[in-house]
């Protein structure tokens, strides 16, 4: 089981609660497994079969596009943060 | 962009970049590992965007594409809008800064003395929400030129030949090169001349995750991922809570006398976690500017970081 941290933009989607517990051994399988119980949630994290392009992925604090991606191993008790993509203050 | 200590500049343009380097000996987590801070307060106008702000805006003269006295316009948390605000004053161009509402009071204090003016975007839209209304201004108004940092090639150059370029030249090692995330220019610049020295370097950003008070983004088609911005050039991403670059800010102050500002706090954060994987190394971390204008916030003496600083834009 990992916990997956909701980004207020996406929480209407899954009825307003902050955090889900998912299940998966890959970030892809854990997006899956939210993607069959809320399948709004998967229409906007997913595209394609890749995550769309204003969604950041992060496992236990770092952005899994510098890990192995969708395909980054899982393990029990790991926290998802699921952010969508903001621009930095500059 | 290069002088000397010892002869004097005709102008406060020419003293931007050649940003000191210092060791942080008493921070590092191990002997072996030595941590170096480039601090870019020290530009005349405190920040590392005195650097793209100059950059961009000599482009921009040379090109012919910004003409005497045009009106700038740019989105920026702050920095970007003061550097800018320099620039535009000694060079005679008038300047409108779209900044969110919730930035410190400091950031606007200093823009309206250097005698820009400013265009509030909505608070909880953060960087997002500046970026979307200063792109609606300019298409409304054709006089107005944004440099577009998010966009603007001087941006990353200016890291490449200024920041990137100082960095290796002080030193015969780089193992990790980490700084803050914001329109990237920075990581994409620098981190690609030091790559270029030190092809085994580990490009690091350093992320902020902001409360949820300014992750007001109605839906995701609000996202907005800088042009500038290629993620497939950095190594590791890492996300920095509010209360962890606190902390960091907090170390740096106490234990090396460095007064940071909030981004500063994330980077040193980031760069002590990867620190830890290293047996031995180097690791050159980049302060993009220093705590005076953070000074009005709650944060430094509060016990509840996150609560603290829920509300605001930070970096």
């Amino acid at each position: 089981m990992a916990a997956v941290r909701i980004p207020p933009t996406l929480r209407a989607e899954v009825g307003g609660v902050r955090e889900l517990e998912a299940r998966g051994a890959t970030v892809r399988a854990v997006i899956e497994d939210l993607a069959g119980r809320y399948p709004q949630l998967g229409a906007l994290l997913l595209a394609g079969g890749e995550l769309a392009t204003y969604v950041n992925v992060y496992l236990g604090g770092e952005d899994v596009k510098t890990l192995d991606g969708l395909d980054t191993p899982v393990y029990d008790g790991e926290t998802i943060i699921l952010l969508p993509a903001m621009a930095g203050g500059a | 962009m290069a002088r000397s200590p010892l002869t004097a500049g005709s102008s406060l343009l020419d003293l931007v970049g050649s940003t000191p380097l210092v060791e942080l000996p008493r921070l590092t987590p191990k002997p072996a590992v030595r941590i170096f801070a480039k601090l870019e307060g020290q530009n005349p106008t405190g920040s590392i965007k005195d650097r793209v702000a100059l950059a961009m805006i000599d482009a921009a003269e040379a090109s012919g594409e910004l003409e005497p006295g045009r009106r700038l316009l740019e989105p920026t948390s702050g920095n970007t809008g003061i550097s800018l605000a320099l620039v535009a004053k000694l060079r005679g161009y008038p300047l409108t800064c779209v900044m969110p509402a919730n930035v410190t009071e400091e950031r606007r204090r200093l823009l309206r003395l250097y005698g820009a003016d400013i265009v509030d975007s909505a608070p909880e839209l953060g960087s997002n929400g500046a970026v979307r209304l200063a792109l609606e201004l300019a298409e409304r108004d054709p006089s107005l030129f944004m440099p577009f940092q998010y966009a603007n090639d001087a941006n990353p150059r200016a890291h490449h030949e200024g920041t990137g370029a100082e960095i290796v030249a002080a030193l015969d090692r780089i193992d990790v090169f980490v700084a803050g995330l914001g329109t990237g220019g920075t990581l994409m610049g620098a981190g690609e001349r030091v790559r270029e020295s030190f092809p085994d370097v580990v490009v690091a950003a350093a992320e902020p995750l902001p409360g949820d008070e300014v992750m007001g983004l109605r839906s995701l088609a609000d996202g907005y991922v800088p042009p500038i911005l290629d993620v497939s050039r950095l190594d590791r991403k890492l996300l920095v809570s509010n209360g962890e670059s606190i902390a960091g800010l907090r170390l740096l102050l106490e234990r090396e006398g460095i007064f940071g500002g909030v981004s500063s706090g994330a980077v040193v954060h980031a760069a002590l976690k990867l620190a830890e994987e290293l047996d031995e190394g180097v690791v050159v971390c980049v302060l993009a500017d220093g705590g005076w204008k953070y000074l009005s916030a709650g944060f430094w003496d509060a016990d509840d970081v996150d609560a603290a600083m829920g509300r605001s834009v930070w970096w």
